[in-house]
């Protein structure tokens, strides 16, 4: 099984995270301003990339703390992760 | 009457199981904890630094340690800012008071949660093998000794996981209360190869 190594207890097998989506959605800076169509971009739209992909995860049967993965969806391998007030790593 | 009110009787989620430790062949038993406070706090901070003063000791910071207390009891790393206060003896109504009044003023939090785990000692030459058939923690005394602590999965129920000796001979395991029943069955199937040793 693959191990996920979480910022805060380490390497833990996959079991133990559940999968948050993709990471850095800004919240709108002025929601009450946005139009429909925009707050559905907001709620509902994603990239959907091939490839280098910065998510959210969040290590449930350990310590419950979110934290933000750069995963290539073709390969599955996690390039890093990371907490969520740190930037995204350069990863190659 | 509306105003008699009849202390229930406490009961253990394991009363069920009373030859658990006979199953495990020695290895795990009931430990009765009298209190476990989850505390809130930022750190470095003044809520914290609040809390560790009704303690008697400082909150650990670094992820999957715990220390002991002047009581006799353990703080237990659960995240950044997250903590399980264990007291083996004081009633966990006051010791939840005693750390909310020192945390709440300075945003920190305490919340009284002795009904929610129960407390298991798993000990001697085969508490490791139990351990192995069910948890995918590296629990080898070179890097899984006293202080180190682990939130994880033990079969498919999730415990808090303590080292309580350097080699790998003593250990608490914490597990939600309506697991409790699983994980004692699953732990007395673990051991089936050492009682029939
Ligand atoms: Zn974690």
């Amino acid at each position: 099984m693959q191990m996920i190594k979480c910022p805060w207890c380490g390497p833990r097998e996959e079991v133990e995270y559940h999968y948050g989506g993709q990471a850095h959605v800004a919240y709108p800076a002025e929601p009450a301003a946005l139009s429909d169509e925009e707050w559905a971009h907001y709620l509902f739209f994603r990239d959907n990339t091939r490839g280098l992909f910065a998510e959210r995860w969040v290590h449930t049967a350990g310590c419950r703390r979110w934290f933000n993965a750069v995963r290539d969806t073709v390969t599955y391998r996690f390039h890093a992760t990371y907490r969520p007030d740190e930037p995204r790593p350069v990863t190659a | 009457m509306a105003d008699t009110l009849v202390p229930l009787q406490r009961t253990h989620p394991l009363d069920a199981r009373p030859s658990l430790t006979e199953a495990t062949v020695g290895a795990v038993r009931v430990v009765d904890v009298s209190a476990q406070v989850q505390v809130r706090a930022a750190v470095p901070g003044p809520a914290a630094d609040a809390l560790a003063q009704v303690i008697g000791a400082p909150l650990p910071t670094r992820p999957g340690t715990w220390t002991p207390t002047p009581a006799g009891g353990r703080i237990v790393w659960l995240g950044p800012d997250e903590w399980l206060v264990v007291d083996p003896s004081a009633p966990s109504w006051d010791l939840e008071a005693r750390l909310r009044a020192a945390a709440a003023p300075h945003g920190g939090a305490a919340l009284d949660v002795s009904g929610q785990r129960v407390v298991l000692s798993l000990s001697g030459e085969h508490a490791r093998d139990l351990l192995a058939a069910g948890c995918a923690v590296d629990t080898h005394p070179s890097v899984f000794r006293r202080g180190a602590a682990a939130q994880t999965l033990l079969g498919q129920a999730g415990v808090i996981l303590l080292a309580l000796s350097d080699d790998g001979t003593d250990y608490e395991l914490f597990v939600r209360s309506s697991f409790a029943r699983y994980l004692a069955d699953w732990l007395a199937d673990a051991a089936t190869e050492h009682r029939t040793a």
